[in-house]
């Protein structure tokens, strides 16, 4: 069971923005999906699941590398060779 | 000796969201064979949009390890399928090009989301296709559309350059009008990759075979139960029957963990892709957003508008799953229940060599029909259980519900990928 | 700075020299080249990459461990720290959480009375970020551009338990853990920005600051030595510390506080599901560790005869204790107080490295010295004609050549001999007064001495000579 606040303060963290007019809409829903999964809380915590693999590793050789055109091909702002980005605050 | 296929058709039911025009193509076991390709899995050179916005435009500068073998072995990609938006929905009505319809009722879904993989093929728009099945994207259409379609065993084959939804339960697999089919495709995408640290050396070089005599199928009360509609059940009763003429034995049996399962299936899945889904900032790739905004504002405004709802909604549940405060035990929790099914399955399989029910409760919903979120995910019940244990399992069509085909799911042992496809053979040639 | 009250503790990320970055093969040697040169889809995150493990950066890792004498776990993994910046290009980094290589291990220091043991809480694999450079002045008009050549290089972070009690602690602790590394041939300390510092510090009772972004060693000292003051000063006034997260201006020697986004941040961590668990705690035993510094100091006071403060500033680094041992041999004795008293002197003000230095040049400076042709002043002055030419890119001289360019050469025992006679000739007034009790008059005339002689003598024995002919002198009067 979860409120519009919280709904809220998860998008911030999860930086994906929800319209005002869409809030009711995902708070409902997210509350009523996230109800079902409290059946899950019955059971202890796992260690997680036998992968059936260890020790998987490459050896430490050069490969080749992209050329910085193939790497800025499909970036919408470059400038000099680096990637464009908005300013971080 | 390369040679040239051009290609053009009326797609008429949205399967493609690219198509070339020409492809070269080289000898080798599938040579001159037209193969759809979900959009989700990446193309050198050809648009990979993944069913989204937020990849308008994307051109991967690699191929995926299925496309270099696909490639090599002489197919010819003829398009990249429309699809859920990354993978997530049962109906292929969450892409963000509009939804593919079902060949056999174009007022109906064709499932999800390798909706088009499937239709393309149903369609006889293409040969074969690949699709991606997290927790039934293969089986699900295949079965809403009246083809063959194989999720593999966990590890047999590579996810290098499948854009990923949910790691640890997704594979590639192959989809086609009958068993051979799939086999024939399944034999050039299995095996190992060295780029892809999970990949086993497991390939596959099997002829389907139709001798099932002495094979134990269990039947989990689960699977024909609430939720599951009559007529498919009696359906795919039927066809069990067919199996058992063919000389397999029936046994009832029970899957207890399926009760946790799908919570379990959601809290992984969505919890995987909030993570894998954060990258898509628009500054390596993507479409190009407003730089005069702060970084956080021009992050979460793009997500809003170039990620559709249902994308959103499972990032946010996901977010929540792994979030301190709020159900961040629930990851680990959702593992207890997963090895619970893994431990089932085990079980089971001591008894049994393979697992039969629907793949899905009912036949292809109408366009718009499942509108609430939840009840969409309640109809994964039967197949995400494969994908927790990360067993192999197969669609194969067997009969009609109100003029639509009725899947059924044939489940197996870890890499007796083998073992699924000779039962599914053998129903096919028995039923024909 | 009293140490009583004063706690830290630091978290030091060291890119490991590996070839290769530590999920694919592009080459970590990048500093050289252009932007975005280094990448591949795996490293800049492009949708469908998957990592793969380099297992040379694991054996680097448990090379560091066993040397700070840690436990390695039985079993480890790999985690993702999930965070949006533009230069982490996954959104997540790939690193250790709940299951790290290695924990509690210890390092010694030189501590206030004697050897301190400082606790190593845990050492663990991770990849950097790539680079991001803020550009622009006006609000609106500021940007960031972003460089990918950096982002998958392999760092391991090693975590210290807040056993530190002063900055001066904590510089000797980093100089230690940086020799060791280089000792231990896993990491290149001449790279720029191979170390970086994060350090926790709080004065008791008090809450706990973190302060980021520290790249220099000088820079942790300064840091931490600012925080202290600002901390007093806020208890002094009364207030309470604010637990924060701060960051280091090198270029104005402060901190200052950032509330950003990340520092709330819950970094929702969950195993990575493309990477598989390592058990590897069996390969520390086929790990042999080279001598360590600490060994290293004691062969050298053994072998050398150093004294211990020699012993440990010439063990504090891989290259210089290399070079001693390769000067040694002329005269271990004369080689260590030449190296460690004067030559790093130079070195530090001209902003050299050992490198600079070539062996055979020292070599012959220092059996000039021991050969007594010239005195220690005009030592230093070669040295420092050498060190010139080196700056100016000029052809180097070897020693022997600059002596006789600049006529350095001692002057002879008789030459000398016969000077102070002739200078106590001449003086006669200051030889009175030294004979009536006045010491200063001694000085004086060795001074004229060596003005006779311009300087090419050694004081000592001057000071000797003077004393032994005024006293004859003396006597035959």
């Amino acid at each position: 069971m979860v409120e519009s606040e919280d709904v809220r303060k998860i998008a911030r963290l999860a930086d994906i923005g929800i319209d005002e007019n869409e809030l009711t809409e995902f708070t409902d829903q997210c509350s009523r999906i996230l109800t079902y999964f409290e059946m899950l809380d019955a059971l202890p915590a796992g260690s997680g699941i036998d992968r059936g693999l260890i020790n998987v590793f490459r050896e430490d050789e050069i490969t080749p590398s992209l050329s910085q055109e193939e790497s800025l091909q499909n970036a919408a702002s470059t400038e000099n060779g680096y990637f464009k980005a908005p300013r971080v605050m | 000796m390369a040679k040239t296929l051009k290609y053009s058709c009326t797609d008429s039911i949205n399967a493609f969201i690219t198509t070339v025009s020409e492809t070269l193509y080289e000898d080798g076991p599938l040579s001159g064979v037209t193969i759809g390709v979900k959009d989700n899995i990446s193309t050198k050179g050809i648009e990979t949009t993944c069913g989204s916005h937020i990849l308008k435009g994307y051109i991967p500068p690699y191929d995926a390890h299925v496309i270099t073998l696909l490639k090599a072995s002489g197919a010819a990609i003829v398009g990249k399928t429309n699809m859920d938006e990354f993978g997530m929905g049962t109906t292929t009505e969450n892409s963000s090009y509009g939804p593919t319809l079902n060949p056999h009722d174009t007022g109906r879904v064709p499932g999800g989301s390798s909706g088009g993989s499937a239709a393309a093929v149903a369609a006889k728009l293409c040969d074969m296709s690949i699709g991606s099945d997290t927790g039934g994207s293969i089986r699900c259409p295949a079965a809403f559309c009246g083809i063959v379609g194989l999720k593999p065993t966990y590890s047999r084959v590579s996810r290098f350059g499948l854009v990923a939804y949910a790691n640890s339960l997704e594979q590639i697999g192959p989809m086609a009008p009958d068993v051979m089919g799939v086999s024939r495709l399944f034999s050039v995408l299995a095996g190992y990759d060295s780029r892809d640290s999970t990949s086993v050396d497991r390939p596959y070089t099997h002829t389907p075979d139709p001798s099932i005599d002495g094979l134990r199928i269990g039947l989990p009360s689960e699977f024909f139960g609430e939720g599951v509609d009559p007529t498919v059940a009696e359906r795919v009763k039927e066809a069990v029957g067919v199996l058992e003429s063919a000389g397999a034995t029936a046994v009832p049996c029970t899957m207890p963990s399926m009760s946790h399962a799908l919570a379990a299936y959601y809290v992984i899945c969505t919890s995987e892709a909030s993570s894998n889904l954060a990258r898509f900032d628009g500054i390596r790739y993507g479409p190009g957003g407003d730089l005069r905004k702060s970084w956080h504002e021009e992050f979460s405004d793009r997500r809003k508008e170039l990620f559709g709802k249902e994308v959103r909604r499972r990032i946010i549940l996901g977010t929540f799953s792994l979030a301190a405060g709020y159900y961040g035990r629930y990851y680990h929790k959702a593992q207890t229940a997963r090895q619970m099914v893994r431990d089932d399955f085990t079980r089971l399989f001591q008894d049994v060599d393979l697992i039969a029910g629907p793949t899905m409760p009912t036949i292809a919903f109408k366009l718009a029909e499942k509108s609430d979120p939840l009840q969409m995910y309640l109809s994964d019940i039967l197949t995400v259980p494969a994908n927790l244990a990360g067993v192999p399992a197969i669609s194969v069509p067997c009969g009609k519900v109100d003029g639509m085909p009725v899947g059924l799911q044939l489940i197996g042992r870890h890499f007796e990928d083998e073992k699924v496809i000779d039962a599914a053979f053998a129903y096919e040639q028995e039923a024909n | 700075m009293e140490h009583d009250d004063v706690i830290i503790g630091l978290e030091i990320h060291c890119q490991l020299n590996t070839k290769s970055k530590l999920f694919c093969g592009c080459s970590t040697d990048f500093r050289e080249d252009e932007p975005n040169t280094h990448t591949c889809p795996v490293c800049l995150g492009l949708p469908g990459s998957m990592p793969k493990l380099n297992k040379k950066v694991v054996e680097y890792a448990m090379r560091v461990g066993k040397a700070l004498n840690c436990n390695i776990l039985e079993e480890c993994d790999f985690s993702r720290k999930n965070y949006f910046y533009p230069d982490l290009d996954k959104a997540y980094q790939i690193t250790q959480y709940d299951r790290p290589l290695a924990e509690w291990g210890k390092l010694l220091i030189e501590g206030e009375d004697g050897e301190k043991e400082i606790r190593i809480t845990r050492i663990h694999i991770e990849e950097d970020p790539g680079r991001s450079v803020h550009m622009g002045t006006t609000d609106r008009g500021k940007y960031t551009l972003v460089d990918y050549n950096r982002a998958g290089v392999p760092l391991i972070e090693i975590v210290t338990e807040p056993d530190l009690r002063s900055p001066k602690e904590a510089r000797r602790f980093l100089n230690k853990l940086r020799a060791t590394l280089e000792y231990l041939n896993v990491f290149d300390s001449e790279k720029e920005g191979s170390l970086r510092v994060d350090a926790n510090i709080s004065i008791k009772g008090s809450g706990r600051v973190e302060v980021k972004n520290i790249s220099s060693y000088k820079g942790v000292e300064k840091a931490l030595n600012f925080e202290i003051t600002r901390q007093k000063n806020v208890i002094r006034r009364g207030q309470t510390v604010a637990r924060e997260t701060r960051h280091f201006v090198e270029a104005r020697g402060v901190t200052t506080s950032s509330r950003s986004k990340e520092e709330e941040n819950d970094y929702r961590y969950f195993p990575e599901p493309d990477l598989l668990p390592m058990r590897v705690r069996d390969w520390i035993d086929s790990i042999v560790l080279p001598e360590l510094p600490d060994a290293r100091r004691e062969r050298f006071m053994n072998q050398y005869g150093c004294s211990l403060e020699h012993a440990r500033t010439l063990t504090g680094g891989l290259k210089l204790a290399e070079f001693y041992e390769a000067v040694a041999p002329v005269d271990p004795s004369l080689a260590a107080t030449w190296t460690a008293d004067y030559l790093l002197g130079e070195l530090n003000y001209r902003d050299f490295s050992i490198d600079a230095m070539p062996v055979s040049h020292f070599t012959e400076l220092i059996s000039l010295v021991k050969a007594e042709t010239i005195t220690d002043k005009s030592a230093v002055e070669v040295l420092r004609a050498i060190l010139d030419q080196i700056k100016e890119g000029a052809p180097l001289e070897m020693p022997s050549a600059v002596v006789s360019r600049l006529g350095l050469a001692k002057t002879a025992g008789d030459e000398i001999a016969q000077m102070v006679r002739a200078v106590i000739a001449e003086n006669p007034q200051p030889v009175a007064d030294y004979h009536a009790g006045k010491g200063p008059a001694l000085n004086f005339l060795v001074g004229q001495v060596m003005k006779k002689c311009r300087g090419r003598a050694d004081p000592g024995h001057l000071n000797a000579l003077l004393h032994e002919e005024l006293s004859r002198v003396a006597g035959e009067a």
